[in-house]
């Protein structure tokens, strides 16, 4: 098996995949995460200054999505087919409502009406509390495992199966993060009431995320059979806990000093973490058997083959400087507070 | 059977209405290039009004453009797994390469397009504009680029047997440039650009006709009726050498759209016609020898026909492919037609004097979104009943594991949430287009 930096082409593309999710976890998080808090705003104006934050920015945040997704059906095409069919519903659930969302944005200042505005902010509140959800269900499904059989097959339920408890917490534990995250960027991006009402709004989901963050660790340590498996055989990553958990603790800390970026940051960094933890655990799997460990699919067997692999690494190397350019570029028009003028939404 | 017509259905309903957009923002795209290049070099102010009317449309059509693509990158997982890891090698490299260099490029640039009026200077204003028309155009290529190895593979090996067989690379560029590859990259962009030439033209013949905006209108007209002559004619031309590729690769898929059933005869050239499957007849008008001329140069040449394939090989819907080729067809060759015409007059410096003339064009939106509809249905359901031509039948394809009421289920609340997408893409564009690109009353004198 082909090598780079000692490291084989699988583990390296598992990498690159759990980057870009990360990066769409951190940048869509606040863009979910300030829509899941609009309902919580009063005034119209409010909303607003609210959309107009993520305004230039949300469509661009979405190309991790798009790049991610990418990436697993080029690096993984087994791991992409067996979790977007065995999922079906929740993931058709959850394009219909990017779909909705991404309407919403574009539509909702487009008319005066106070029916017209008040339809999308509900439609908009819903769908980026669902789309968060949701992707934390698939996270939870992933984390316990699939009914999967011979030739990657799926055999469990179809319509509601994906609604078990676990993944509902899991699903709960995401909005949290989300919210929080979202709230600390509004902050950043607003002025005045709004942004003194923020701060009051940004207290309550913390203690949303912490609470149910404790809850669904708990949970997991008791009732999932071998999360710590990988840990034990290698003591010195029990440092993404550790780590984990002081950015957790770090958050609180700046925000009541109103250090609203370098909060953003550990906010972000907590994300990070909590996924490298995921993904520490679950490797080299991708997605475990619950028949039979047998058939479950990892990095080895859903892989594309060296050569893909090698080209796809290349175009990575090329790629990704230029993206983070795009973006520093981005990010540096568009940086300060809202201000809004005739092209805003 | 039940499963695999609903994931058809679904498919090509959600590939079908993306296709409304991407191509419409690739051409308007091209034009609020041309426009701010003008402004930028000329400094007049016309121009600048142009560019700010059309990036709003431009936003729009984009928008929901990325909206109902992102929903045909999960498709391939849901609906069509057996298919995904099929051919995930070979996609995978085009997609990660379509992601980060098209996608990155244009949705970053677009923030600065729409947003970036007053916070960055007009050059890089129109830097950005540029860099979005490049991404869009990139993200074609690439997606076409697989959907072309899917008609003409290349470049890859098999790999296992019965389930777990899948085609692997083997060399990069050879599949990159597929037999069709090229051909139909160039035929998507020409598509792409009469599609948003022709909104341009559309939009401005209805302001002219009613005396509104006349002189920036006349301005955008002559710079949308430039295009869409010369594209036209190069449309023609792509067309020709696309088909002489279809002929070598996919002579079944050329027989279906001449309604050519003889294994080895001289075959006819249709301009239209009704084919019957049963009787394998075609009834309609047409050129004898014209499809042999047209591939061989010779009218006498034969060319293969329909029954030199076994039944369960070759695809099954001939009189519909048949008909949205011709259609296709003739709407290309009627816009070479008006264009030239129209840039005859233009020439004589009477191009807006003549209402049916504009009448036309307002009404002509509508064809080269048909031409890029028909043409598609053409070349999919020419491929049929192959998914990977030669390799990988369609309805061994599909998501075995997911039910029909499944499928039922999502279809529904496509038909649901793109009904609302459409109607909300027509209210907007008409309010856009009503309200004009200035406020006449209050700037008439600043602008004209």
């Amino acid at each position: 098996m082909e090598t780079f930096l000692g490291i084989d082409y699988p583990t390296l593309w598992y990498l690159v995949v759990g980057l870009l999710f990360s990066g769409y976890a951190i940048l869509e998080g606040f863009d979910y995460g300030a829509g899941a808090w609009h309902l919580f705003f009063k005034k119209d104006l409010s909303r607003r200054i609210a959309i107009n934050a993520i305004g230039p920015l949300w469509d661009a945040n979405q190309v991790w999505l798009i790049i991610g997704g990418g990436a697993l059906f080029a690096g993984f095409p087994v791991m992409y087919a067996t979790m977007l069919s065995a999922m079906y519903i929740p993931f058709m659930l959850f394009l219909m409502l990017l779909v909705l969302r991404s309407a919403a944005i574009k539509f909702r200042s487009a008319e005066e009406m106070k029916w017209w505005r008040k339809t999308w902010d509900v439609i908009y509140f819903i769908s980026n509390i669902l789309i968060a959800f949701l992707l934390g269900v698939v996270l939870g499904n992933i984390l316990q495992g699939f009914e999967i059989g011979e030739n990657f097959s799926y055999q469990g339920g179809i319509f509601f199966s994906f609604l078990n408890p676990y993944a509902i917490m899991v699903g709960l534990t995401t909005l949290s993060i989300f919210m929080t995250q979202g709230a600390i960027f509004l902050l950043l991006k607003t002025e005045g009431r709004l942004h003194a009402r923020l701060t009051f709004l940004l207290k309550k989901g913390m203690i949303f995320f912490i609470l149910s963050f404790a809850f669904t660790s708990f949970y997991t340590l008791i009732y999932l059979p071998g999360v710590t498996d990988n840990f034990k055989a290698n003591p010195v990553f029990f440092i993404l806990p550790i780590l984990a958990f002081l950015a957790v603790a770090n958050v609180p800390r700046l925000v009541s000093k109103k250090k609203y970026a370098p909060a953003l940051v550990f906010s972000s960094l907590t994300m990070a973490f909590l996924l490298m933890l995921v993904a520490f655990q679950l490797y080299p799997v991708l997605l475990p058997s619950t028949i039979d460990p047998v058939h479950s699919v990892t990095i080895y067997n859903a892989a594309s083959s060296q050569k893909s692999l090698g080209i796809m690494l290349t175009i990575v190397l090329i790629g990704a400087p230029l993206l983070a350019g795009y973006f520093l570029f981005l990010y540096k028009t568009f940086h300060g507070k809202v201000k809004l003028d005739d092209t805003s939404y | 059977m039940e499963t695999e017509i609903l994931a058809r259905i679904q498919f090509a309903f959600t590939v079908a209405f993306h296709y409304i957009y991407p191509p419409l923002s690739i051409g308007i795209g091209l034009i609020m290039v041309i426009m701010e290049g003008l402004y930028l070099k000329t400094g007049n102010k016309h121009y600048e009004v142009l560019t700010r009317f059309w990036l709003k449309i431009f936003a729009i059509t984009f928008g929901i453009g990325v909206a109902t693509g992102i929903i045909m990158e999960f498709e391939f997982g849901t609906n069509w797994a057996v298919y995904s890891r099929y051919v995930g090698d070979i996609f995978g490299s085009a997609l990660a390469a379509e992601g980060l260099f098209a996608f990155g490029l244009e949705s970053a640039f677009l923030g600065v397009l729409i947003f970036g009026w007053n916070r960055v200077s007009p050059k890089v204003h129109f830097i950005s504009a540029i860099g979005v028309f490049l991404g869009s155009m990139f993200s074609a290529v690439w997606i076409i680029v697989a959907n072309s190895w899917q008609q003409t593979p290349a470049g890859y090996h098999i790999v296992g047997e019965g389930f777990n067989a899948r085609a692997e690379v083997t060399d990069f560029w050879a599949m990159v440039f597929n037999p069709s590859s090229v051909d139909r990259i160039i035929h998507v962009w020409q598509g792409a650009f009469l599609a948003g030439a022709f909104l341009v033209l559309s939009v401005h013949a209805y302001y002219l006709l009613k005396g509104r905006y006349i002189e920036i209108s006349k301005k955008a007209f002559k710079i949308a009726l430039g295009v869409a002559t010369v594209i036209s004619l190069t449309q023609l031309v792509s067309g020709h050498s696309s088909a002489d590729g279809v002929a070598e690769n996919q002579p079944a898929k050329l027989a279906a759209m001449e309604g050519h059933y003889e294994p080895s005869a001289p075959a006819d050239l249709y301009l239209f016609g009704w084919v019957d499957n049963q009787t394998q007849e075609v009834t309609g008008i047409k050129v004898p020898g014209g499809l042999s001329f047209l591939v061989h140069q010779d009218f006498e040449e034969p060319v293969t026909g329909l029954n030199a394939f076994p039944e369960e090989d070759r695809p099954s819907q001939v009189n519909a492919v048949f008909q949205f080729y011709h259609i296709m067809i003739s709407i290309g060759m009627f816009l070479i037609g008006l264009t030239l015409y129209a840039s005859y007059l233009w020439w004589k410096g009477t191009l807006f004097d003549k209402k049916w003339l504009l009448r036309i064009f307002a009404f002509s939106v509508l064809l080269p979104q048909i031409a890029n509809q028909v043409g598609w249905f053409a070349a999919e359901m020419g491929r049929q009943p192959w998914i990977v031509y030669g390799h990988l039948r369609t309805n061994e394809g599909f998501s075995q594991e997911v039910s029909s009421n499944q499928i039922l289920f999502s279809l529904i609340l496509f038909l649901v949430v793109y009904t609302l997408l459409f109607l909300l893409f027509m209210y907007s564009l008409n309010k856009k287009i009503k309200q004009g690109p200035y406020d006449e009353a209050k700037n008439a004198l600043e602008i004209i």
